[in-house]
């Protein structure tokens, strides 16, 4: 029984320790604090750029295709078709290694390997791959091609070996008592359950490596990157919504398109 | 599963031989398709840098090794900045993106005709634009800078956070927060009882996983010019000091292992 | 006391789910509502409270038209009926306490609801009614750590604490196992004769609602195909109710075997009448 009147109630803490609590409270907002006095803004140059953005909002009504569409063009066609060729050769590489990174269907000393892939593949941003690789093979779409096919890698091996891992064990046990083999065994027991999410995301990486395409021109591994980044640094905004508008508009079409065919899929 | 009777004997093929041959005229187009394009890519490739790689690479490998150390000392003011422009970057999207979530979500916005478009319109154009590409457009604007790079990732993130939230919204109980308004809760009330404890678990996860990746994209964003990391690797890399580019990138991995790990631990806080 | 008065709801799709209904049910009356699925039970109760906006009719509780209230009132109307769901409907990730306390939203501002300051009188109620359903020890759990019957406790609290003058019940028992079922309508019950409290409760299980309530209401295609006591539920009843089946068991269980607590034969014959 307990005493009923007058009794307090207050809702129990997300963290039951005080001092926990505290500690947590004033770090996050010391931390901010600090943060925020670091930050070194000169209003002056934030001033002069007002005007600059007034201006890059007016370009995009309407946005100039025409003047640049040579460049556009160009760095268009690269783009689209390191999307495709990687996606491609990224997936290819990536089904492989992802089954080997599944704790539940490959031995030990390939699982490790391979995770040791992914982890590498994953640790990096594109743009840092992308330098290496234009160090490596010289300016132009084939670094980059190689830069989002290595990309992919580590992306969709990684989700594909978690699927694997969390297929149903029953189907999988099922099959292999019917004396399959191992690859047998891949192909009833696990394939089947992988599929679909396996085909959603290629097409979300498909998307993904386009919207990547256009940020790894910036230092040198081709594509529509490098026709942004010389319309901005010759201020020509126009010409860059142009661009800009060509990528939401294309990245828009990849997303409704993708979720269709994963609505056909599924 | 169709079924061929012959003779007399019945055969059983997977798919009917039409749909086998659509089938195969499928993965036959998608080949053709790869090669066409690897060819279009390809069309101006000089072969002979390609060609020549492996001993570029080994001449790179020779350059970059051993790291720099002592370059360190340089490094930990911009990876304070680029662990700045990630946290407030997050912070000013979050801010930004819950009330785009709520107008996008289905079953919370004022309008579907209208609002609902428009939010996600403006998720889709987030989205798409990278972070670095809205660093360039930031520098040339307000000048080169962390804020710069605040903006970018904030402006970046804002679709992120904003899509998979909607999404969150959209698919919560709706018995819950009809019992709520069951109660005589005004508007405010069934939001801050029916529904924001439903997608509490997503807010956490989606805000801790974008921080996660924005950390990754601050410590490239100073190639272009807005801080962090990034300004010391681009001024490495054009008086080609490949030891301290070494160094650097090691940083960048400790860094992005550390915030990884972070990640995982407060996602598994809030479940 | 709760007045409906040709109460008619027709669905976008075109369906029509309530046919001008009229119904009276006194304060401190329980009453069951029966009928098979999609006869508009959950629309009905749903009306009443606005939570779905019936097309024509009108509805009365005490002197106030429900009907004819404007968002504002609506929502000060609501706080005098409690509601009762049949999938518990609690916020799962909130605490039990604080499930409870929800019960008083519309009594309570914005800002204190926010930082959940509510005014003692209010935690006083919500203790009180947690130690009634037999919860006070299970106050800061949270929702989704309790048990089906431990829910639908904490969802009978929350209507309480709304101080309501009636109780709209949909489907208490639906998620419940058949013991938990028969312990949760008894409380719902006496908890209505302590409080004088009338109830519309909507249920499928007709044995059940035998049991427990005074009336009992026949529901048909949006039509009221009955209305009189549990005694009045013959076979032909149930046949103009529910459509063809033999009902003779069902006949012969609640003169011969009542308040026996053979849960398997429970069981076999809720799949029966549904």
């Amino acid at each position: 029984m307990i005493a009923i009147a007058g009794q307090r109630w207050r809702r129990p803490p997300l963290i039951a320790d005080v001092r926990l609590r505290w500690a947590l409270i004033v770090g996050a907002l010391v931390y901010l604090t600090l943060a925020l006095a670091s930050l070194e803004v000169n209003w002056n140059r934030i001033a002069e750029g007002l005007p600059r953005a007034l201006r890059f909002i007016a370009a995009f009504f309407p946005p100039d295709f025409v003047s640049r569409w040579g460049d556009i063009y160009e760095g268009l066609l690269e783009s689209l078709t390191m999307t495709v060729t990687s996606t491609v050769v990224g997936i290819a590489i990536s089904v492989p290694i992802g089954i080997g990174a599944a704790r539940n269907v490959a031995p030990w000393w390939i699982y490790v390997s391979c995770r040791g892939i992914i982890a590498i593949s994953r640790s990096f941003q594109e743009v840092i791959i992308a330098i290496l690789f234009v160090a490596l093979f010289g300016f132009g779409p084939l670094a980059g091609f190689l830069t989002l096919s290595f990309a992919t890698i580590g992306f969709l091996s990684k989700l594909l070996a978690e699927d694997i891992e969390d297929i149903d064990p029953g189907q999988a046990e099922a099959i292999r008592a019917t004396g399959a083999s191992w690859l047998q065994w891949i192909n009833y027991g696990i394939q089947p359950q992988v599929m679909p999410r396996l085909i959603g995301l290629s097409l979300y990486r498909l998307d993904i490596n386009f919207r990547e395409s256009a940020v790894i021109g910036i230092v040198g591994a081709g594509g529509i990157g490098a026709t942004l980044n010389t319309a901005i640094d010759r201020y020509e905004f126009d010409s860059a919504a142009a661009v800009l508008l060509i990528i939401i508009v294309i990245v828009m079409f990849a997303e409704y398109s993708s979720s269709w065919i994963r609505g056909k899929v599924q | 599963m169709p079924i061929e009777r012959r003779a007399n004997e019945i055969l059983w093929r997977r798919q009917s031989p039409v749909a086998q041959a659509a089938r195969f005229a499928g993965w036959l187009a998608l080949a053709a398709l790869t090669v066409f394009t690897f060819e279009v890519m390809t069309r101006n490739t000089i072969w002979a840098f390609f060609l020549d790689a492996p001993r570029q690479a080994a001449d790179l490998l020779g350059r970059m090794v051993p790291p720099r150390w002592s370059y360190i000392d340089q490094l930990w003011w911009p990876l304070w900045e680029t662990l700045n422009i990630a946290s407030i970057g997050t912070l000013l999207a979050i801010g930004m993106a819950l009330p785009v979530a709520f107008l996008a979500a289905r079953n919370t916005t004022p309008s579907v005709a209208f609002v609902r478009p428009l939010a996600l319109f403006v998720i889709v154009s987030s989205r798409s634009i990278n972070s670095l590409i809205w660093a360039l457009l930031l520098v040339s604007i307000i000048g080169p800078g962390a804020l710069a790079g605040i903006i970018a990732i904030s402006l970046r993130s804002i679709g992120f956070i904003a899509k998979l939230m909607y999404e969150a919204i959209e698919e919560i109980d709706a018995n819950q927060v009809e019992a709520i308004t069951a109660t005589g809760a005004s508007g405010g009330q069934v939001l801050v009882y029916g529904i924001w404890p439903q997608i509490l678990p997503a807010f956490a996860g989606v805000c801790v996983f974008r921080w996660d990746i924005n950390i990754r994209e601050s410590t490239v964003l100073g190639l272009v010019g807005a801080g962090g990391i990034g300004l010391n690797l681009q001024a490495s890399l054009n008086v080609l000091a490949w030891p301290q580019v070494t160094l650097i990138f090691l940083v960048i991995l400790a860094s992005v292992i550390a915030s990884e790990w972070i990640s995982a631990r407060v996602r598994h806080a809030f479940i | 006391m709760l007045r409906i008065e040709g109460l008619t709801k027709r669905y976008r799709t075109g369906d029509l789910a309530l046919d001008k209904v009229d119904l009276e049910v006194p304060g401190g009356q329980v009453m069951a509502l029966i009928g098979p699925s999609g006869a508009g039970k959950s629309t009905l109760i749903r009306c009443v409270n606005r939570l779905v906006e019936p097309s024509a009719g009108r509805v009365r509780l005490g002197d106030t038209e429900i009907t004819g209230l404007s968002r504002r009132e609506l929502r000060r109307a609501r706080r005098r009926m409690g509601m009762i769901f049949q999938e518990f409907a609690l916020v799962e990730r909130l605490t039990v306490m604080e499930n409870v306390l929800s019960g008083q939203l519309g009594h309570v501002g914005f800002w204190r609801s926010y930082l959940r300051r509510f005014p003692q009188p209010a935690v006083d109620a919500a203790y009180q009614t947690l130690e009634r359903v037999g919860l006070a020890d299970q106050i800061d759990k949270r929702a989704d750590a309790l048990s089906g019957g431990q829910r639908q406790r904490v969802g009978i609290a929350r209507a309480l604490l709304q101080q309501p003058e009636i109780l709209l019940v949909d489907e208490p028992t639906a998620s419940l196992d058949p013991k938990t079922s028969r312990q949760i309508m008894r409380l719902i019950c006496e908890l209505c004769a302590e409080r004088h409290l009338a109830a519309v409760i909507n249920i499928h299980d007709v044995q059940l609602a035998q049991l427990f309530v005074q009336r009992v209401v026949g529901l048909r295609a949006g039509q009221v195909v009955f209305d009189g006591p549990p005694s009045g539920l013959n076979p032909e009843v149930l046949t103009r109710i529910y459509g063809e089946e033999d009902w003779t068991t069902a006949a012969t269980r609640r003169k011969g075997t009542d308040g026996g607590d053979d849960d398997a034969l429970d069981e076999e014959r809720m799949a029966g009448i549904v």
